[in-house]
């Protein structure tokens, strides 16, 4: 790093965006390529400052569109350096081609994804259609739940993006303004601290490097193209090892630990919920309040969405009697995803707890205590008839009449 | 320090050292090649080559085989200008870093793409390139038409020609709209070089490739590229229609240095009628039924007026 040192204190009051911009700063990346979209804006604005003060020395291409900034960041990573962009919601749309282009070309870019809702009707606020969209890109996808994660876990995601086993981009998603705006106290590292665990950047096939002239982004066709999206899978399932690896070097460093699947109160839960963001944070404080009435309750959450950890998360789940999957995106004509996943996982299990899915919080609508407990109180009902209180799927928290799977 | 290769004469030309290699599944006659050819034997600096989806991309990079002995990237159709992009801005962020020293001689970063991928479908990726000024040249392998994909229309379509998704027909008479003019847009972007090339002019082509890569900042190289397979005329015969394509004035060959500079490269000795260039290709066969000759007298007019045009843009220099 030949840019300033930044004199941050040990305990900074930043909101979530500023979290991934101070990841990214420390992570000394070399191409930063980005377009502007609420409410990941404050990503790249944050970015441009610490440019224009001295503490970047790396590229910051202010690109027309989020489909080119992809693709800058695409070019600038074959090319051979460290590479990340942030966005949001239809910015995330319209990079989609290239996010499947990314993965297939094996490049490890750092993508800072504040989750929000998907128009139409357009909506700024958040929910995880836009993380659900990109879930089959070939993206490793990690949730973070709070402001302090999302720092934590940027400076992680380098490592495992780049890490010569994996060498697949990594999306790190946070809800929008729940985390991305909300400014909390968070534990930093300095800048030779948190740049020296991120490391040097590993050049592979790099089109800079001419004395090895590489072609990238071949023409493939029914002879070829399978084995390479299958080796693409065996590499971002290998990741896991790598993931755990550097979620206990992060630990040494620090003291935060972090798994692959999150839980709280599980030890003697006979009911639990699975979720995505920052509802965990908010169903801690109701698991909580349950136990004190004798409910025991506990909460699942995916830390890592791809690779999906199905074992682990079966797992925890075998000594549940009822379980409700909350899905933060419009389900288009089934069960939401997350519900479909932990169906999948339980399957070869013994466990058969009665399993319902729960559409939620779209568009920024909020995920209140008292929405969380209702649907703990369902479960309860649910693990006392062995029966599902109603339908497989509902819709809470939303006006008019009850929506359910079969109540169109 | 300028990389550039002098070649003088057709002969060493044949028998330069090559990093486009002969190894590719073009179709016999395509113009993309010789094309890609006389531009990477322009210059004996270190290449980064992208290219967009099409006939270049599908015929040399088919897994496992390349016909590039040099550094390239194909992401999608519409953002080849923006790969070479990043890939330029990756080079100047490491040698600011240091990880990339003063002693290693600049690469050259060149893009590739069809009509499809720069009038069209990438226009918008190729306009913010410009915008930025990377220090780049794009290339348009412009042959009228989308070749890859069995000859659809491009707004680089010329009126009057059979497409697929415009044929002629007992009540049409093809493309109904006039192709773009990309090259006084691309000048309009406040490009440094801006040039109409040809492959069968090719000195007058090596010399502004040359000056394209002396040129810092995005160069815009807009290269005629008879297809034989959508124009319809003989594999053998693409140098002649070539021929028929400039000495017509349909393809002038010129350039504009700073947006204002307009030089005439190429003035030919017998102006041949726009009527010869038409009827060497049947994709505009159709043209020449009695009722459709009025295109053809008005095609002319447009290739005239155009022609005067230019001289009036060179001599008034503004």
């Amino acid at each position: 790093m030949n840019s300033k040192i930044m004199d941050i204190k040990k305990i900074e009051v930043w909101d979530g965006n500023m979290a991934a911009s101070q990841a990214f700063r420390q992570a000394d990346i070399d191409v930063v390529a980005a377009y502007p979209i609420t409410p990941s804006t404050p990503v790249v604005e944050n970015y441009a400052t610490f440019e224009a003060n001295g503490y970047i020395d790396g590229e910051f291409v202010m690109v027309e569109s989020e489909h080119a900034a992809m693709s800058a960041c695409v070019g600038a990573a074959a090319a051979g350096g460290r590479v990340a962009t942030a966005t949001s919601s239809q910015g995330f749309a319209l990079m989609v081609e290239v996010l499947y282009q990314a993965a297939g070309m094996r490049l490890p870019i750092v993508l800072a994804q504040v989750n929000r809702a998907l128009a139409a009707p357009l909506n700024v606020n958040g929910d995880h259609s836009d993380m659900y969209l990109g879930r089959d890109s070939g993206w490793i996808n990690v949730s973070t739940f709070s402001p302090q994660e999302v720092y934590d876990l940027t400076l992680c995601a380098f490592k495992i993006a780049e890490h010569l086993d994996v060498r697949l981009p990594v999306n790190i998603n946070q809800d929008g303004f729940m985390s991305s705006h909300t400014a909390q106290n968070i534990r930093t590292l300095d800048d030779k601290t948190a740049c020296d665990f991120v490391g040097p950047y590993k050049a592979v096939n790099a089109m800079l490097d001419f004395s090895k002239p590489v072609t990238h982004g071949v023409q493939t066709e029914e002879d070829w193209h399978f084995e390479h999206k299958a080796k693409q899978h065996n590499a971002i399932m290998r990741s896991v090892k790598v993931i755990d690896a550097v979620f206990a070097e992060f630990k040494a460093l620090t003291g935060r630990e972090y798994k692959r699947v999150e839980s709280y109160g599980m030890e003697d839960a006979e009911i639990a919920i699975v979720a995505f963001g920052t509802t965990y944070e908010t169903a801690k404080i109701v698991v909580d309040n349950l136990k004190k009435e004798g409910i025991n309750a506990g909460i699942i959450a995916p830390r890592i969405f791809r690779p999906f950890p199905l074992e682990e998360l079966a797992a925890q789940l075998q000594n549940v009697k009822a379980v409700a999957c909350l899905d933060r995106s419009a389900p288009g004509g089934t069960v939401g995803a997350l519900y479909n996943e932990i169906a999948g996982a339980l399957f070869n299990s013994p466990a058969r707890p009665v399993l319902s899915n729960v559409i939620y919080g779209l568009g920024g609508r909020d995920m209140t205590v008292s929405v969380l407990t209702g649907i703990y109180k369902d479960l309860v009902k649910e693990a006392a008839t062995g029966k599902l209180n109603g339908t497989i799927q509902r819709f809470v928290g939303v006006r008019g009449p009850e929506l359910n799977y079969y109540n169109a | 320090m300028s990389g550039n290769k002098v070649i003088k004469n057709l002969k060493s030309f044949s028998t330069a050292a090559e990093r486009f290699e002969g190894s590719h599944v073009l179709c016999p006659g395509c113009a993309h090649s010789i094309i890609v050819r006389e531009i990477l034997n322009a210059t004996n600096d270190n290449l980064v080559v992208s290219a967009s989806t099409g006939c270049l991309e599908v015929c040399t990079a088919i897994y496992p085989h390349t016909s590039w002995d040099c550094s390239w990237i194909h992401i999608g159709f519409e953002n080849s200008s923006t790969a070479v992009a990043g890939a330029e801005a990756m080079n100047k962020a490491l040698r600011k870093k240091g990880r990339i020293g003063a002693d290693v001689p600049e690469p050259k970063f060149v893009a590739f793409g069809g009509d499809g991928a720069t009038y069209d479908i990438g226009f918008q990726w190729l306009s913010g390139c410009f915008e930025r000024g990377h220090d780049m040249m794009y290339v348009c392998l412009d042959n009228e038409v989308y070749a890859n994909t069995g000859g659809q229309r491009s707004s680089a379509t010329p009126i009057g020609a059979s497409a697929t998704t415009s044929p002629a027909g007992s009540t049409s008479y093809g493309e109904k709209q006039n192709k773009k003019d990309i090259i006084q847009i691309m000048a309009a972007h406040g490009s440094p070089y801006v040039a109409q090339v040809a492959p069968n002019k090719w000195k007058d082509m090596i010399k502004k490739i040359h000056r394209g890569f002396d040129t810092k900042g995005p160069v815009y190289i807009n290269a005629m590229s008879a297809c034989t397979t959508e124009w319809k005329f003989a594999p053998h015969e693409t140098i002649e229609v070539s021929d028929l394509a400039t000495d017509s004035l349909v393809f002038p060959l010129y350039e504009i240095i700073d947006g204002t500079e307009l030089n005439i490269t190429y003035r030919p000795k017998n102006i041949v009628p726009v009527r010869d260039y038409l009827g060497a290709q049947p994709r505009f066969k159709h043209l020449f039924k009695p009722e459709y000759e009025y295109l053809i007298k008005e095609w002319q007019e447009r290739v005239d007026a155009y022609w005067e045009y230019l001289q009036r843009r060179e001599e008034a220099r503004v």
